[in-house]
């Protein structure tokens, strides 16, 4: 077994990601927890945290909580607020080129500039997810019956792309060609964009709550089964036509997060039963990095070399495993 | 608090036309001293002068799945709003969800079933509709959703009781019992009904439909505690005789082409039942008519179990157990129970007989 550092959280770990060589993890109570920093614990968010996400330079942490407030945290656990929608419960966040970041709460998302201007971005029903195109300044909010594409700078009118159904989450693939949405229904759509052709991906047992594009595109990996799920992007049709990647399988419990490794073709499963596993895309080889304890894993994030794993549970168990090197 | 395999978090929903009082109700339910810690979940904040940091503002948002089947309606918001509050497990013991006087309660009740998600964290305890006596004649004229509301309630209070007189109030208790004979019924002046009347009700819980609703199988006797003795004719098409019938009670059930109300329930009693022919009927009637069907409730006695089977359901969504043995000396019959708007009676009648074992 890879050596664990554990840490205690005592409430939902909301969210695990590395500011440099500190592990940060964002907890349901409202602090932000540290280790292997200076700092071992902040307060940030009365009422609790909701969201959160690491800024494209990976030098801090941009939280949203139920106090309305948008906080900048960074490894030496100074906040700094960013913004503030009092009463609103900021429950999505995303964080964009040119140090933008987006927040949203109900039908609402907003991108704050680096230097401090805001936009608002009105939509007719809830916005489900949120992020960022991965060049220009592009927000991009999943919502029910599609996703919407808003240049944050430029005029000119959203581009809209359809599908019927609830969308609850979004993701833009590393390389600008396709955005995929988690649903309310058991499955993912995706559109390419050079067409907007539709992509459908389904047969999922379960409601995918958790998806991660490994190295350079090649897959994105998803949960909502008792194996991690990954569909290939390398062809020219996307995953159309072709069988996913089934990895990890489990017999009795399913998958809740996954997270791909940032230079392998390797990614972290964690399961409901508190497990976390390493698993090699070639072969299926597997590696138990964590045994089965204190609540479903709700959070992981690799280090940018690939050889620390932060992970935290529903129950506030988190810690930083160490992966032997090969 | 425990931490226990099944710590689901009771969710109480409240309904009501606006103005009936369900502010009152929420506010004495987070002023009053009872020790449990509540997460409210409302439309708009308006008057509720709480400082309760779990307390959230929710836009309806009424998400259709697959095939938009109203049957498969959702509150998307709801998920979200639970799937957040569960973040803060721990800080709460359980969530009141407001609705908007036009809502359709559906979409609420079924997100805690269709939902898995939110199935796994929480547990719908109970609907519970605040109508307001001065008004609800006239709402159920104009509207559906007030119908739908009183139709939908495990517990209904009958507000604003000092409003209105004797004779009107006793025409409006008719008129709600009509819709509704099954839900635990209050008269309350500003809401004021103990707690428990309204919280931890279990109204969805199969082990306790019936310790909620001792009416079900109880007949004729409940009108000795009355002050009004109903006709020989006041057994209508419920076959039920637990409302409380006001001095009108004769004219409301004898002239029904003047009824603006579509909703109504029937319940069917039968002895034991033929399992496999049963289930697959019931299947079948709530795929078919779900739409129409709002709440179902029934306790069936299989020939040859010799355990209790209970059954609910929201429209297309139906739930079915062994509850417990049957006791020695009682009578193994079996009852259903469907609210609904524009219902066959006898088509279901019909089919249902046909289960008898």
């Amino acid at each position: 077994m890879p050596v664990i550092a554990p840490v205690d959280l005592e409430s939902f770990v909301v969210s695990a990601a590395f500011l440099g060589d500190v592990a940060v993890f964002g907890a349901g109570d409202g602090a932000v927890h540290f280790q292997g920093g200076a700092e071992t614990v902040v307060p940030v968010h009365k009422g609790g945290l909701l969201s959160a996400s690491l800024t494209q330079d990976g030098k801090a942490l941009v939280t949203g909580g139920a106090d309305g407030r948008i906080c900048r945290v960074t490894a030496d656990g100074v906040v700094t607020e960013l913004a503030e929608r009092p009463r609103k419960w900021i429950d999505l966040i995303a964080t964009g080129p040119q140090d933008a970041v987006a927040f949203a709460s109900g039908r609402t998302a907003w991108v704050r500039l680096n230097n401090g201007e805001e936009k608002e971005f009105v939509h007719q029903r809830a916005v489900g997810g949120l992020t960022f195109a991965p060049k220009g300044l592009r927000l991009v909010t999943a919502r029910y019956d599609g996703v919407t594409l808003w240049w944050v700078n430029a005029q000119g009118d959203p581009q809209e792309l359809t599908w019927k159904g609830a969308h609850t989450g979004v993701s833009y693939s590393p390389d600008g060609k396709y955005i995929v949405t988690t649903m309310q229904e058991n499955a993912l759509h995706g559109w390419r964009l050079s067409d907007s052709q539709d992509m459908r991906m389904s047969g999922y047992p379960f409601k995918v709550k958790s998806i991660s594009w490994s190295a350079k595109g090649k897959y994105l990996a998803s949960s909502g089964a008792e194996a991690a799920i990954l569909w290939p992007f390398t062809g020219k049709n996307g995953p159309m036509g072709q069988q996913p990647l089934q990895l990890g399988l489990r017999a009795d419990t399913q998958v809740s997060v996954v997270c791909c490794h940032p230079k392998e073709d390797m990614l972290a499963i964690g399961y409901k039963d508190g497990m976390v596993m390493a698993v090699r895309f070639s072969d299926n080889a597997e590696v138990l990095l964590r045994r089965p304890g204190q609540g479903s894993i709700s959070a992981l994030c690799w280090d940018r070399k690939g050889t620390r794993l932060a992970f935290g549970t529903e129950e506030g168990a988190a810690g930083v495993i160490t992966i032997a090197e090969e | 608090m425990s931490e226990a395999a099944d710590s689901r978090i009771p969710v109480t929903v409240l309904t009501g036309y606006l103005g009936a009082g369900k502010t009152t109700l929420l506010n004495r339910i987070l002023t009053e001293n009872h020790g449990t810690r509540y997460a409210v979940i409302v439309n708009e904040f308006g008057e509720i002068g709480i400082d309760n940091d779990l307390l959230v503002e929710s836009d309806e948002e009424v998400y259709e799945m697959n095939n938009g089947c109203i049957c498969c309606t959702v509150r998307g918001d709801l998920i979200r709003t639970v799937e957040n509050l569960m973040k803060r497990k721990g800080a709460f013991d359980a969530i009141i969800v407001e609705t908007t006087g036009v809502a359709d309660p559906a979409p609420v009740a079924q997100t805690f079933f269709m939902d898995d998600d939110v199935r796994a964290a929480a547990e719908l305890d109970a609907v519970v509709a605040v109508v307001d006596a001065r008004h609800v004649l006239d709402r159920l004229k104009d509207t559906d959703e007030a119908e739908d509301q009183i139709a939908f309630a495990d517990v209904i209070l009958l507000n604003k009781t000092d409003l209105v007189k004797d004779e009107e109030l006793q025409a409006v208790e008719a008129a709600v019992r009509k819709i509704n004979p099954y839900a635990k019924l209050h008269k309350t002046e500003r809401c004021s009904v103990g707690l428990d009347a309204v919280l931890n009700r279990g109204a969805f819980d199969l082990d306790r439909i019936l310790e909620l609703e001792p009416d079900f199988l109880k007949t004729g006797d409940e009108h000795h505690h009355h002050d009004h003795e109903c006709g020989p004719d006041c057994d209508h098409d419920h076959h039920h005789h637990d409302h409380e019938c006001g001095p009108d009670c004769d004219h409301e059930h004898h002239h029904h082409h003047e009824d603006t109300h579509s909703v109504k329930s029937i319940s069917f009693k039968a002895g034991e039942l033929d399992p496999q022919t049963f289930l697959r009927w019931i299947g079948e009637v709530t795929q078919l008519e779900g739409p129409k069907i709002l709440r179902l409730k029934g306790i069936l006695a299989f020939k040859d179990d010799p355990q209790r089977y209970v059954v609910q359901g929201i429209h297309m969504i139906i739930e079915g157990n062994h509850q417990r043995e049957w006791r020695s000396g009682e009578t193994r019959e079996s009852r259903l129970v469907f609210i609904g708007r524009d219902l066959d009676e006898k088509a279901l009648e019909e089919s249902f007989m046909a289960c008898k074992a």
